[in-house]
């Protein structure tokens, strides 16, 4: 294990700048999205001032259209959008990730019947197809995270099996298969280990689609509810203080911006470091 | 358009690099892979360049032509092309200068095609480019190349995409785009290692034909000794990035100086003893009438019968396509045959593999021509190796790590380095060595070896093959060996079966084999394969010519 810090630390020392920032950032967001209830001045709920009150004073970006604390909001918002981005995403990984694997050693009318599925569900625009599930289900956090998670993870199935359809045929697979192993063993023994760099980087991009479909979702209206603070919805209340030139609306918007920007910059290093199953 | 179109004398010096240093890239830090080797080529002269893999003989091909591979630097010495400086010389200059007078034949053509296009549109991109030739002067021109290059139907095969021809073939198509603009200096970089040895010849002929009837330059790179014999008129071999020997080759045929150019031409030497016991009546693996074939289509494998007594090697041998190794595919039950089965010690087995037990599957190991992709690259060598020490015969803990360790002590690698590496972290030949340990690991009776040298340089194949003999004598092996190499063929094996088509054309015992007569393709095969007197192309050809004879299925 000390090996594998030792390593780990020679790695961080000589990864690039961007990522090196797109690090520091996503470790902001963690320490901040954890100690949310320490770090923010007000509660995520309570109404402290005027409404759309300006910057400064006590309220270091000002309240919101109910005269809630800005800032506050902005810390919970990390809480609430991030951690639920990240539960969806592991979930959506869960799903697609074993059944691609098992359509892809299996094949057959498996794999069939799992990929006519997912190109049915991949044919309507997810967007939509949400909205339409979240309105008939309503919206609760656990429906948005199965829905979200049911949808995306028929991306993840694709790639999965993509990536392991070349690797169960290749001879390492077939020394398994003659020596008579279980399915079981094939899977995670052989295929999933080397497909995880492609799953990795694919995660980390999956992670901001589902973050930036949960915004869109709750700038809608159909995301998270009120009074939970939510970048998304954050966006869509206080969109009339555009029209005063002030850029308030925009905080959530930049937050938002800011995370997609430093897990890519962390993705891109990754798969650099670990491209393709050879080196 | 003439056949000699390039200024300058036959004799002229083309290419001369001194002092030549190649730097490559591991990590962060840089290290020298050639340490200052001179070069010389006079226009008209082919140059050999022998070694094993690492040797940096396709660096210094490479380096001829001014270029470095992605993570190599040409970091010292001077390369001079014609008078023009090519390490110092800029992108355009060099831009101008290959494809149109120094042109590179790889390894293997059926990568270095784009498959999408047409032949001959690849083949006229380059003289339209450089502005040398009109498109449809270059259309005739390639139909011209293509026939004295002996393609099929050099008027039509053009307009085939790489994929509707064959290997063969397609390395003569390189070929003859690498002389669509006339060029001084052709690097070959391995042109035939991918081929059979029938077609090889084929290929062989089809190059010294053209370098000579065009009076071209080339640098041919290969570790067959016996090859380039035949096509170079000066050798140099080299070794850790150091010239060993540099010398005319007839010269250095008949008196290599060095130890290792001695060494080179004196592999295979090592031959099997005849054994002497008789095998008991009943053999351990019997194929009878076996028909097979892949989803629907033709047959690949037609009436096979196919006997593997116990404590001996039988050599499978036949070009590719001949159903060699769908045989294996047959015997681990990877293909149920369609008709006949498959007798293990008199009794037949179930069809398919999922239908055998354990036992059953634990008693045949297959070791594979790519170690690469035989070894799970994420698993380390304690793993590969113990697995089936677990999983066959229940190994646990300090046992199962003893075990480990003798079977990593037969290969000849030491346990304690190497028992934690990742195969990635390993040799060519170390692979191989560990495919071994795994199959040995699981106590098989028969080890099916399907092209395992054929990836390997001769001096690391010759090991691989001895080490294999000397198992075969602990564990009383028996060993079905797929080869197209009949060097091997005549070191290990002690019956031979010749396949062709699906058919076995010729079965019996290696010296009956080897005697004639021979079957009409057993003949053709045999004399296929390189010799290393200089002249053995050139008479075989010309034999081949009076007498006619089998034509390959290349053609």
């Amino acid at each position: 294990m000390s090996d594998f810090s030792r390593v780990m630390v020679r790695e961080l020392k000589n990864s690039p700048m961007t990522a090196k920032f797109g690090m520091i950032v996503i470790l902001v967001y963690v320490v901040v999205s954890f100690f949310a209830p320490i770090i923010a001045p007000f509660s995520e709920t309570e109404i402290v001032g005027a409404e759309y009150e300006p910057w400064g004073g006590a309220f270091l970006l000002g309240t919101d259209n109910l005269g809630r604390d800005m800032l506050s909001r902005l810390i919970y918002g990390a809480r609430n959008t991030v951690g639920i981005a990240f539960v969806t995403t592991m979930l959506a990984f869960a799903i697609g990730v074993v059944t691609g694997l098992l359509a892809a050693a299996l094949g057959g009318w498996l794999d069939q019947l799992l990929s006519r599925i997912v190109d049915v569900l991949m044919a309507i625009p997810s967007l939509i197809f949400s909205l339409l599930i979240l309105t008939v289900v309503g919206t609760s956090v656990i429906n948005l995270i199965l829905v979200i998670a049911i949808l995306d993870s028929t991306r993840v199935f694709r790639l999965a099996r993509a990536v392991a359809v070349n690797i169960v045929v290749m001879d390492f697979v077939e020394v398994a298969r003659l020596r008579g192993e279980g399915l079981w063993w094939i899977i995670t023994k052989e295929v999933l280990p080397n497909a995880m760099p492609p799953l990795v980087a694919e995660f980390g991009l999956r992670f901001c689609f589902v973050f930036l479909f949960i915004s869109a979702l709750s700038f809608l209206g159909l995301g998270l509810q009120p009074p939970t603070a939510d970048w998304g919805s954050m966006v869509r209340d206080n969109a009339t203080l555009i029209t005063f030139s002030d850029i308030t609306p925009l905080l959530p918007a930049g937050a938002i911006a800011l995370l997609t920007v430093a897990v890519n910059f962390v993705v891109d290093w990754f798969l650099q470091k670990t491209s393709g199953l050879k080196e | 358009m003439s056949d000699e179109s390039n200024a300058g004398e036959k004799g002229d010096l083309l290419v001369d690099m001194k002092g030549l240093k190649i730097e490559g890239r591991r990590e962060d830090t840089w290290s020298e892979i050639v340490h200052g080797v001179d070069v010389y080529l006079r226009r008209g002269e082919v140059l050999g360049l022998i070694g094993e893999s690492g040797a940096g003989k396709s660096t210094i091909g490479l380096a001829a032509m001014g270029f470095a591979r992605d993570g190599c630097r040409l970091s010292a010495g001077t390369l001079m092309f014609d008078g023009i400086e090519m390490r110092s010389a800029s992108a355009a200059t060099k831009r101008k200068l290959l494809g149109s007078r120094i042109a590179y034949v790889a390894q293997s053509a059926a990568a270095a095609f784009n498959p999408a296009h047409k032949l001959i549109d690849q083949y006229t991109e380059a003289p339209v480019q450089h502005g040398v030739l009109s498109r449809s002067q270059a259309e005739s021109d390639a139909k011209d190349l293509f026939g004295r290059l002996r393609l099929p139907d050099p008027e039509n095969i053009g307009y085939r995409y790489p994929h509707q021809v064959s290997g063969g073939q397609l390395q003569r198509a390189m070929t003859a785009m690498a002389m669509s603009c006339r060029p001084d200096l052709i690097v070959f970089d391995e042109p035939t290692t991918a081929l059979d040895v029938t077609t090889q010849i084929e290929v062989l002929a089809a190059i010294r034909d053209i370098v000579e009837q065009f009076n071209t330059a080339a640098i041919y790179i290969t570790h067959d000794l016996a090859v380039v014999a035949q096509m170079a008129d000066r050798i140099m071999v080299l070794r850790y990035g150091n010239l060993v020997e540099e010398g005319d080759t007839r010269e250095m045929l008949a008196d290599p100086q060095q130890e290792y150019t001695r060494d080179l031409l004196s592999v295979r030497s090592f031959r099997k003893a005849v054994p002497t016991d008789t095998p008991p009546e009943v053999p351990l693996l019997e194929i009878k009438n076996v028909d097979a074939s892949y989803t629907s289509g033709a047959k690949v494998l037609d009436g096979v019968n196919l006997i593997i007594p116990h404590k001996r090697t039988v050599a499978v041998v036949g070009e590719s396509g001949s159903g060699k190794s769908t045989t294996a595919r047959v015997i681990t039950g990877l293909l149920p045959p369609s008709r006949g089965e498959v007798l293990y010690n008199g009794t037949p087995l179930p069809p398919d593999y999922r239908q055998r037990s354990k036992d059953l599957l634990r008693r045949w190991q297959m070791i594979y021509q790519m170690a690469d992709t035989a070894l799970n690259p994420k698993a380390r060598i304690r793993e590969v190796i113990g697995r089936p020490l677990t999983f066959y015969l229940g190994m646990r803990g300090k046992q199962k790590e003893d075990r480990i360790k003798d079977l990593l002590n037969m290969i000849e690698l030491d346990p304690d380095d190497y028992i934690d590496r990742l195969p990635t972290e390993l040799s060519g030949g170390q692979k191989q060595r560990i495919c071994i340990a795994r199959a040995l690991a699981a106590e098989p009776d028969l080890i099916i070896c399907d092209e395992v040298t054929s990836a390997l340089d001769q001096l690391v194949a010759e090991e691989i093959l001895k080490l294999l003999q000397r198992l075969q004598d602990e564990f009383n092996l028996s060993y079905m060996f797929i080869t197209h190499d009949l060097a091997t063929v005549r070191a290990i094996a002690d019956e031979v079966v010749v396949m062709l088509r699906g058919k076995v054309v010729e079965q019996g015992e290696k010296n009956s084999i080897f005697k004639p007569p021979h079957h009409e393709y057993t003949d053709l095969l045999l004399s296929s394969v390189p010799e290393m007197d200089p002249d053995w192309l050139s008479n075989l050809l010309e034999y081949r010519a009076t007498h006619g004879g089998m034509k390959t299925s290349d053609n």
